[in-house]
């Protein structure tokens, strides 16, 4: 602590300077915080996915369709706990802006398939009842305002000529899971079906199933697929998170992007810091030699010029982060439902100070060792 | 007493013995200082004198651990310090040596204070009694009142002044100046000088400075002529300034 009033006096030599750095580390770390935020959203759908769940897809691609026939052949291998159906919906609430998720779905398995998302048992009954019912994830419902009760219409142009499709808000569910997704609308399948035309009629978009272990997830997944080879509908199954992960995909190469991204980011930073340190080293040549000079030991030289780069990347880098935490919540309400939940988690904080200080600890590191080796003999020469 | 004949054992605080110090300057071997001998006792104040590039400097450097020699030996308060590795001789450096440099040398962005107290940074003594001794030090060289300004809000003799209260702090062996006044005018060099003589004559400094200026070398007990890389007793100061001129 005693050397801690000059290395702060050092850090505030040149105060433009100090503040063109801290931007720098807080632009950097602002862009990094962002781009794993990102990247966080599209791959959330992986990370908690149950390892229990597998999907059955289509061979041909997720916007063709199978028929409703397969759910019993399904639900009839060994190892199959429970199966259910989704069909995409698709309609705008309003305004083509106001994106959410809207499914048809199996009132009678969904529950046992996905526990996870919670509906209070009697708001569920009501809606298993109302054949325009829908429940709302938590999310969009504090989106729209929307109360249990409310009449919610919805515009859909994908199954025949546009036409406005009536639903009873009958509940609210929410998440067992941190992050999960509250964003979903779903109506019954029922009042789906009879509402398609002739050639979507008895289809389901995709099926889910629970199996009695994850172990038996490669038997049943093959025997599945070989149950409908050479149909007219031959299907491709896969365990929930392959699934995600394969949807994500469809967006590009998310991760490779980020990293390619942060990486530039990274180096550039590294540049930059390293260029300034090496500027403010060189600067004082003459001062570290005379502090040489009275016997402070090269280690104390290379420990100050780390210290001055550590502070400057902490603080930039604190800065960043924390003008990241407002902004995004912001950024993610503007986008409307664009993208999935944006959350800046811990342990991404976390990441980020860790990336600041690594830069910041690099950048030192080689003017540091300058000032260590410098030679008071002659460093005192040039002054 | 100051001697550079000797070349056996003596009891003096300082011992220099055969010192030689070549340099390799392209393919070209510059011969400094060539088996040089010298003894400095304790509260003796010696002047270096020497046209430019005879090595008074490179004298200084050698004496103050700063740099090491081609051959020779060093010795102070009974160490050798020619043979010290580099942590040790930073480590002597310390305890040992006040350096006074000719452009003063303060940090610019540490208070008056600050720089007086760096060299007790490397000590263990307390917050308390690094201000006590920061602020005895201060008040030897009559800056008591000038402790929070910062080296740009100081004239070059203050900062001078500041640069032997660094100097003294920790109450090295001896003081090494080179040129302390070189960067002065005649009214500041006098004081500085004055100040200088004080430490050897109040508070029994050992004191060894190189100059150019005679004037300042009258202020010393001796005054050594460094010729071809060979000490040369030149006698009294006095003596030294009525042939050599004056200033």
């Amino acid at each position: 602590m005693k050397f801690f009033q000059l290395i702060k006096a050092n850090l505030f030599r040149k105060k433009v300077r100090l503040l063109l750095t801290l931007g720098s580390f807080a632009v950097a770390l602002f862009l990094f915080a962002f781009l794993v935020v990102v990247k966080e959203a599209f791959s959330r759908g992986v990370d908690i996915a149950g390892a229990d769940r597998l999907v059955v897809v289509n061979r041909i691609g997720l916007i063709q369709v199978m028929p409703i026939s397969y759910r019993d052949k399904i639900a009839a291998i060994p190892g199959v706990k429970a199966v259910t159906h989704d069909h995409w919906f698709g309609g705008v609430y309003q305004d083509e802006k106001n994106f959410f998720p809207q499914f048809a779905i199996d009132v009678e398995n969904h529950r046992l398939v996905y526990p996870e998302f919670i509906v209070p048992d009697v708001q569920w009954k009501n809606f298993v009842k109302d054949q325009q019912g829908a429940i709302a994830g938590g999310q969009t419902a504090k989106r729209f305002g929307w109360k249990v009760g409310d009449r919610i219409p919805v515009k859909n142009s994908l199954y025949g000529p546009t036409k406005s499709w009536e639903f009873n808000l009958d509940g609210i569910y929410h998440t067992e899971k941190s992050g999960g997704d509250e964003s979903q609308f779903w109506l019954q399948w029922k009042y789906f079906d009879e509402n398609v035309p002739s050639v979507m009629k008895s289809t389901a978009g995709w099926y889910i199933l629970r199996l009695d272990s994850p172990d038996d997830a490669v038997r049943v997944a093959k025997t599945i697929d070989e149950t409908f080879a050479n149909s007219s509908s031959e299907t491709k199954t896969e365990t929930e998170s392959a699934f995600a992960a394969g949807f994500a995909k469809q967006f590009g190469n998310i991760e490779f992007l980020i990293l390619s991204i942060g990486s530039v980011v990274f180096f550039t930073l590294l540049l930059v810091t390293g260029n300034t340190m090496a500027i403010s080293v060189r600067e004082r040549t003459g001062e570290l030699a005379v502090l040489k000079a009275i016997g402070f030991k090269d280690r104390s030289v290379l420990f100050f010029v780390m210290a001055e780069s550590v502070a400057i990347a902490l603080v930039g880098g604190l800065l960043g982060l924390g003008l990241a935490i407002l902004a995004i919540p912001v950024v993610g309400t503007a986008l409307n439902g664009l993208l999935p939940n944006l959350i800046l988690s811990r342990s991404a904080l976390v990441v980020g100070i860790g990336f600041a200080l690594a830069v910041g600890a690099a950048s030192g590191l080689l003017p540091g060792i300058g000032a260590m080796r410098l030679r008071v003999v002659n460093a005192l020469r040039r002054v | 007493m100051v001697s550079v004949n000797n070349n056996g054992h003596s009891t003096a605080l300082i011992q220099v013995r055969g010192l030689n110090k070549t340099y390799r300057r392209g393919g070209e071997e510059i011969q400094v200082l060539q088996g040089l001998n010298l003894d400095v006792d304790k509260g003796d104040f010696v002047a270096f004198m020497g046209p430019s590039g005879s090595g008074k400097t490179t004298l200084l450097n050698l004496l103050g651990g700063l740099d090491v020699p081609t051959a020779g030996t060093i010795s102070v308060a009974g160490d050798e310090i020619t043979h010290m590795s580099s942590g040790k001789l930073t480590e002597w450096r310390a305890r040992h040596v006040g350096f006074v440099f000719q452009m003063y040398n303060l940090i610019p962005v540490l208070t008056a204070y600050q720089n007086v107290e760096l060299p007790l940074l490397l000590t263990r003594l307390s917050g308390t009694e690094r201000r006590q001794h920061v602020e005895a030090a201060l008040s030897i060289v009559g800056l008591a009142d000038r402790t929070h300004h910062f080296p740009r809000q100081l004239s070059g003799g203050q900062e001078q002044r500041v640069a032997i209260a660094r100097a003294i702090v920790s109450d090295p062996t001896f003081l090494l100046c080179d040129e302390p006044t070189g960067d002065l005018d005649r009214k500041s060099a006098d004081e500085i000088m004055a100040l200088v003589t004080e430490l050897v004559d109040k508070h029994a400094k050992t004191v060894l400075m190189v100059t150019h200026d005679p004037v300042v070398a009258t202020r010393a007990q001796t005054v050594l002529h460094l010729e071809k890389g060979v000490l040369v007793e030149a006698g009294k100061p006095r003596q030294d300034v009525a042939v050599g001129g004056g200033a």
